[in-house]
């Protein structure tokens, strides 16, 4: 699927879009993880959770939770909360 | 927890390097917004400027491995993504992520875990253990690696102990950037010997290689109505062993300023010394690489709501010449008035040259230093973001 990455994390990527495939978000963060080594864990800390200033979306839709199903034809995109001055 | 009983470590320091002229200092700036290395002629006088590295990243630390001479680690983050830690072979000029940085351990289910903040101090290994770095995180946590910072695995007997979870409290009980774990120490005689301390939890020391360690609050004291046994009211902001005598400790605490000489594990308030206007409340201490009874503080406002800016707006250091006996105001070159900035615990520091070089970073964005123990300042830099930490570092 389609996966569209903040500027914040294109240091890893190169891209502003990348393709990463898997059943869930979860199986699809640890494929970004295996092509992009360290992209991980600056979105998800180590008690899985995504995190506080790090939103994640597909389709237009919130997601909160990595067990989250996902299909070949979505498009997540991670983006990093607007907030502060 | 299991705690064994402290054994003295026997063997002699060794003697801190004497600077020559010719050789050159360098010194580390980690900011609120990147890192900046600067390099120092022999005079120490000019200072050319590489930076800023990390642009953006909130770097806690950057610290040179002084076994390698070349080896560089940063600890960073931004304000939307999770920490990490860069290292550096070729002292800053390429650098690659840790592929595993500090991490809490993963909670069991149905647990709520606890996950890093930010890294906030990296402290290289003994001399003896090339390849081991030790970290202390916000909150706060313990962390050592053994392959020069590339993975990093945590200290359970400190990060799961029951009793250490509860003298560290939660986010809720530290500052609002978070407490934090550090002033991690390592006896130049022994490698078994460690120190750590935390801005909510006391000093703690080890002597199994930190398999379990011991609070030593003996002498302490914690703002008033609170209990000085329970080591969650100890809040020490910096502490530094005497490389010249290990035996010494030197503390700048949220209570005073303290010494401590092993064996004795009582410590002595030798801020009382101060002038009763400036008082004796500040972040940083910086002990001299070859003298055990020199030491330079930079006192702050800890009045009222703690304005942590200069006392009165007039910034100095103060030093002692005598463990403490004594102190002389510092100030010669620096604002005369209206300066209302401080120096964070890791932003000062002294190079090992004769005369030592004492440098700090401003919260305000300079840089100032003194060729001459502090007798004369001068600024090195302005115009940085808010600097967190700067250590003066020898590249080969």
């Amino acid at each position: 699927m389609k996966v569209l990455i903040p500027g914040g994390l294109r240091s890893y990527t190169e891209r502003s879009e990348v393709e990463a495939s898997g059943a869930t978000l979860g199986a699809v963060l640890a494929e970004l993880e295996r092509l992009y080594p360290g992209i991980r864990f600056r979105v998800i800390d180590e008690q899985d959770q995504i995190r506080r200033h790090i939103r994640i979306f597909v389709n237009g839709a919130q997601l909160r939770d990595l067990a989250q199903p996902l299909k070949a034809s979505d498009e997540l995109v991670i983006v990093q909360a607007l907030s502060g001055g | 927890m299991a705690v064994k009983k402290r054994k003295a470590a026997s063997r002699k320091a060794p003697s801190a390097p004497r600077a020559k002229s010719s050789r050159k200092q360098s010194l580390l700036v980690a900011t609120r917004k990147g890192a900046w290395i600067y390099h120092g002629d022999a005079a120490r006088k000019t200072w050319r400027v590489d930076g800023p590295h990390f642009l953006g990243h909130v770097v806690s630390q950057l610290m040179l491995d002084p076994r390698d001479g070349r080896t560089l680690l940063a600890a960073a983050k931004t304000g939307h993504l999770g920490p990490t830690v860069f290292r550096s072979l070729d002292r800053g000029r390429s650098w690659k992520e840790a592929a595993r940085p500090p991490a809490f351990a993963k909670a069991p289910e149905g647990e709520k875990g606890r996950s890093v903040d930010h890294t906030f101090w990296l402290t290289p290994g003994h001399r003896d253990e090339p390849g081991v770095w030790y970290a202390g995180t916000s909150p706060q946590g313990l962390f050592r690696s053994g392959d020069g910072g590339v993975s990093w695995e945590p200290f359970s007997p400190v990060n799961d102990d029951a009793e250490y979870r509860k003298w560290m409290g939660t986010v809720q009980d530290g500052t609002p950037d978070g407490p934090k774990l550090h002033s991690i120490i390592v006896d130049p005689r022994n490698p078994a010997h460690l120190y750590f301390a935390m801005s909510g939890g006391g000093v703690h020391e080890s002597t199994d290689r930190g398999r379990s360690f011991k609070p030593i609050l003996q002498g302490l004291e914690v703002v008033e109505g609170f209990d000085r046994s329970d080591p969650s009211f100890h809040d020490p902001h910096c502490v530094r062993l005497c490389p010249s005598n290990p035996d010494r400790l030197y503390q700048q605490n949220h209570c005073g300023i303290y010494r401590l000489d092993a064996p004795s594990r009582e410590w002595v308030r030798i801020g009382r010394s101060m002038p009763k206007r400036v008082g004796d409340i500040g972040f940083p201490l910086v002990v001299h690489p070859r003298n055990d009874g020199t030491a330079w503080v930079f006192p702050m406002d800890g009045t009222t709501v703690w304005p942590r800016t200069s006392p009165e707006g007039k910034p100095a250091v103060y030093a002692t010449r005598n463990g403490g006996k004594t102190w002389q105001r510092l100030d010669a070159g620096l604002p005369e008035k209206q300066a209302w900035w401080t120096v964070k615990r890791q932003a000062m520091t002294a190079d090992a040259g004769d005369p030592v070089g004492l440098y700090f970073g401003t919260t305000s964005g300079e840089l100032w230093s003194s060729c001459d123990e502090g007798r004369r300042w001068s600024c090195l830099a302005r115009h940085l973001p808010e600097i967190y930490a700067v250590e003066a570092v020898e590249f080969p």
